[in-house]
């Protein structure tokens, strides 16, 4: 079963730079290196950075380690590749090599700036799954025992909450938005669109008001600017500004009415 | 005589099992576990929720039957049994089609969000190998949204503190543990040969360090990197199933690959368009012209071949992915009929998967997952241009073998600790890292099923296991955990100097790419003996060029070229189990097929293939050997049970003859136990 056709190459070269550190303790060897690997049809951007572990030479001729980054699936469903290439934040697969470098160009290639960086393109995101456990992001379902179909659901309730279910957990949404950082506590806009993805459910709503109480202080949903970067850069297309105005409104109502029923 | 406390080991630590891997199998399991009030250590290369389980699209089976066709767990067990080409022992089969409704239901308390019917239901689509609708799903990713709600599901589990034999919470002590980015190296065994642990390595800081555990589950997937570009994840390189291999466990039907009809072709991956396409409609062809060179939508129906509607009639476009793929095969291949490209001027290995015909508004609702992928990696839009595909290696049916001990009814015993332990004791497999339900061909739509039912099973038999321990693994000497310890890190330290210095030194990345290229090209859908023993002379000459390679990278940080060294070495090592299983097999049977021998042949070959690891570069195939479990010794043979659903030949060209037996449409002979273990 030969299909070997897609790994010849054309003779063109593709030319990269990536931003590069040896270690989160190591400041000084934070630099810029250069690539220039041979071009591939559907070439992406990590198939450039396969290339490079090839041929790990930098284009004045200096041999050096690898490149490292984080992936996984390469079809943009698992989140793991996310960088900023050209500046723009996304995931490194589905960032394909006609499309932003079409004649050539060279494509920048670096480390989302929000979390700790690990080396080179790795950073450490473990921040967003612990403000997943801190809002309180499931259905807490009695066992794993038999007891029969779940709740009813109109195909409209489904189609609205789907959507909201395909978060990667990937970090574009982070990246780009200029509340979230090391110096403040906000849980971000893919953790409050999760509270909306849950309170929707018919056995999540059960549970909606801890829900809302856990974005409802220091690092919740007022800490949102409404800058609304988080929806340009979502690579899933989650409309994550109308979850946070929904969340937003929920815990106002909360917060105004909530003592009468205690 | 047991151990006194389950939750604590006379010396007063927190008796935990490990679990690696954090795919839908080894999170079931997880969660099983932790409802058992097992405390657990669970180790994943990635983060849990990047699992390749997420590459999941088309849906999971269920004979829930609420279209009213009549479907139901008995004929989802024949046509499994069948479409698996009876290499499946039965029993397990069974017991994953009964409690498939039940798993679905499950699921969707969890809050997957499932497609509904307009009363609220959950919907079924059609998939490949049955003409019943069976499979539920959500949109076209659901193994993505089954892996999400389980991963929520063990969360909660992290935040659960562990709690002793008096309801008292034993403080900073959580249900589970998560170590992520941690690579799985080796099982630690003890003197008797018992599993106790293992050593995994931290791809961050590099650490090498032990796992106390009185069991350890492999969740560890499949191994379709050995074929260089395929549809898995990076991830999927069989490292740890091979590893476990070599230290004794045996491997089993290693030598059927599934070759997954529909993919699209791409530099660094194979990227999957799920059955579920033609599940909802989508149609196969090529122009019968084979030089035509008019854009697909003006070729009228009637120049177009709808080849596998005019192969096989009776299920058409849901053949069975074996049959599927060979068919493309042929007509690209042999017939070269692949569409026609003006640029290069011949004919492409490529066929249309066409969903025109569709309303774009219903393909949206049902496939916007799969078809989005194919616009934004083949950048041509599918709702309105046919998608061109071939077929890519796709899933291991193979793997780790496991046991299972069967009931009075057939099906698995509940709770029985035989139930998917390896050949070593203490060690379990799960998922696509064994080989326990498929046979010799999966049918779509299955696999998520596998998982989370196999998960479902290992849990409690691990649970059982425990208990049967009369010591548990946190009471043994440190020494024994230290010096496999040592042997890893002195293995790391190898891959890290050798051939530094060597001018001539080979690259690790180049070499893969050389065993991936060949893999492809001589062992997956047309099988050859010649050809098999020249990929064998060519994998020996491959561990001896892998001795020579130098790690590119000397780094102590994420040093992914160190790791991915390992991964190839171990990789070599099952590619070899594949290929030589492959050439001993002088028979065709679901996705090995021999064109010198083009028919199946129960008389020789409706056998189990038993790997047993001799050395580098030699593998032992067995007829029969003894393991023991819970100290109890069982022996094992080769031969299939097939006590459930009598063999026969494959129709696929007859609507409802993977059914015949449970619709009453042929007699079912007597059926012929065929005792697997005594």
């Amino acid at each position: 079963m030969a299909n070997s056709d897609t790994t010849k190459g054309t003779g063109r070269l593709v030319h990269l730079r990536v931003k590069r550190q040896d270690g989160p303790d190591l400041p000084e060897t934070k630099r810029w290196e250069e690539f220039k690997v041979p071009y591939l049809p559907q070439m992406n951007v990590i198939s450039a950075l396969q290339q490079v572990q090839k041929e790990p030479r930098t284009v004045d001729g200096k041999d050096v380690a690898p490149v490292v980054w984080e992936s996984s699936c390469l079809e943009e469903v698992c989140g793991a590749c996310t960088m900023v290439i050209n500046g723009r934040v996304r995931q490194a697969c589905s960032a394909l090599v006609d499309q932003i470098a079409p004649n050539g160009e060279t494509i920048t290639v670096e480390p989302m700036t929000k979390f700790p960086l690990v080396r080179d393109l790795i950073v450490d995101r473990e921040r967003m799954f612990q403000d997943m456990k801190k809002v309180k992001a499931w259905i807490d379902i009695d066992g794993t025992h038999e007891l029969g179909p779940g709740p009813r659901e109109s195909p409209e309730a489904q189609q609205e909450r789907y959507p909201l279910s395909r978060c990667m957990t990937c970090g574009c949404c982070v990246e780009a938005c200029p509340q979230y950082n090391d110096s403040t506590q906000f849980v971000g806009p893919f953790a409050l669109n999760l509270v909306r993805l849950f309170n929707m459910h018919p056995s999540g709503a059960l549970h909606k008001n801890a829900r809302l109480e856990t974005v409802m202080g220091e690092g919740g949903v007022q800490d949102c600017g409404k800058a609304q970067n988080c929806v340009e850069v979502c690579p899933k297309e989650i409309p994550l500004v109308d979850s946070i105005a929904q969340v937003s409104r929920d815990a106002t109502k909360r917060l105004l009415f909530g003592w009468l029923l205690k | 005589m047991a151990a006194k406390s389950t939750i604590r080991s006379e010396g007063g630590k927190v008796r935990r099992v490990v679990v690696v891997g954090g795919g839908l199998a080894g999170l079931m399991t997880v969660i099983k576990l932790c409802e058992a009030k097992v405390p657990v250590d669970l180790i994943s290369l990635v983060p849990v929720k990047r699992s390749h389980s997420v590459c999941a699209q088309g849906g999971i089976n269920a004979s829930v039957n609420t279209k009213g066709e009549g479907d139901s767990p008995q004929i989802h067990l024949e046509e499994t049994a069948y479409g698996g080409d009876f290499l499946a022992n039965q029993p397990p089969v069974k017991g994953m089609a009964e409690a498939a409704p039940g798993i679905v239901f499950m699921l969707d308390r969890m809050g997957v969000p499932f497609n509904r019917t307009p009363e609220g239901l959950l919907d079924f689509r059609r998939f490949g190998g049955t003409l019943f609708h069976r499979t539920a799903f959500a949109g076209a990713t659901t193994g993505q949204q089954l892996l999400y709600a389980l991963d929520e599901q063990v969360r909660r589990y992290e935040i659960a503190d562990v709690v002793d034999e008096h309801g008292v919470s034993i403080p900073g002590e959580k249900m589970v543990r998560k170590f992520e980015f941690w690579d799985f190296l080796q099982a630690v065994l003890d003197d008797s040969g018992t599993c106790v642990g293992c050593i995994a390595q931290d791809l961050k800081t590099m650490q090498i360090k032990y796992f106390q555990g009185d069991a350890v589950v492999l969740a560890t997937g499949g191994c379709g990197i050995i074929f260089g570009r395929s549809t898995m994840s990076v991830i999927c390189t069989g490292t740890a199933a091979s590893s476990v291999y070599q230290q004794g466990a045996v491997y089993a039907n290693g030598e059927f690959i599934q070759v997954h009809p529909t993919a699209i072709p791409g530099a660094d991956k194979l990227r999957l368009i799920s059955e579920s396409a033609r599940g909802e409609g989508g149609r196969v062809w090529v122009p019968k012209d084979a030089k035509d060179q008019r854009n697909p939508k003006e070729i009228p129906e009637k120049e177009r071949d709808y080849i596998l509607e005019r192969m096989y009639p009776g299920y058409g476009n849901l053949v069975p992915r074996d049959i599927a793929s060979r068919a493309i095969f042929k007509t690209c291949f042999h017939e070269k009929r692949g569409v026609f490209n003006p640029k290069t001027g011949r004919n492409e290995n490529e066929v249309y998967l066409d969903l025109t015909h569709k309303d774009e508004k219903f393909l949206r609702s049902k496939l916007a997952g799969i078809l989005e992928i194919y616009e934004k990696f083949a950048g041509t839009d599918p709702y309105h241009n046919p998608m061109k595909v071939f077929p890519a290696v796709h899933y291991s049916m193979g793997g780790l073998w496991v046991d299972f001990e069967k009931d009075a009814r057939g099906s698995l015993k509940a709770g029985s600790p035989r139930n998917h332990a390896t050949s070593i004791p203490g060690l379990y497999a799960v998922g696509e890292v064994e080989y326990q339900y498929h046979g010799a061909n999966r049918l779509g739509a299955n696999s998520l099923l596998s998982c989370i039912y196999g998960g479902m099973v290992t849990g409690p038999s691990v649970a059982s296991y425990q208990k049967s321990l009369a010591k548990s693994a946190f009471d043994l000497p440190k020494s024994i955990f230290e010096k496999a310890e040592k042997r890893c890190q002195d293995d790391y330290t190898r891959i890290l100097k050798q051939n530094q210095e060597n001018k001539s030194a080979e690259n690790p990345y180049k070499l893969h790419q050389e065993l991936g290229d060949m893999m492809l090209r001589d062992v997956t859908i047309e099988r050859d003996n010649a050809t098999l023993e020249q990929v064998l002379g060519k994998l020996s000459e491959l561990d001896e060029r892998v001795k020579k390679v130098a790690c590119p990278d000397g780094s102590q940080r994420a040093n992914q070229g160190a790791q991915f060294v390992r991964h190839l070495e171990n990789m070599l090592v099952l590619a070899r189990v594949i290929a030589q299983g492959a050439k001993n097999r002088d028979e065709s049977r679901g996705a090995h097929y021999k064109p010198a021998f083009p028919k199946r042949n129960d008389a020789d070959w409706m056998r189990t293939t038993l790997a047993k690891h001799e050395q580098k570069g030699a593998v032992k195939y067995l007829r029969e050997f003894d393991y023991t479990c819970a100290g109890q010794s069982i022996h094992v043979t080769d031969a299939v049970d097939a006590s459930l659903v009598a063999p026969r030949e494959r129709k696929y060209e007859q609507a409802g003859a993977a059914s015949a037996a449970a619709t009453g449409k042929i007699q079912q002979p007597a059926a012929s136990e065929q005792q697997k273990s005594v």
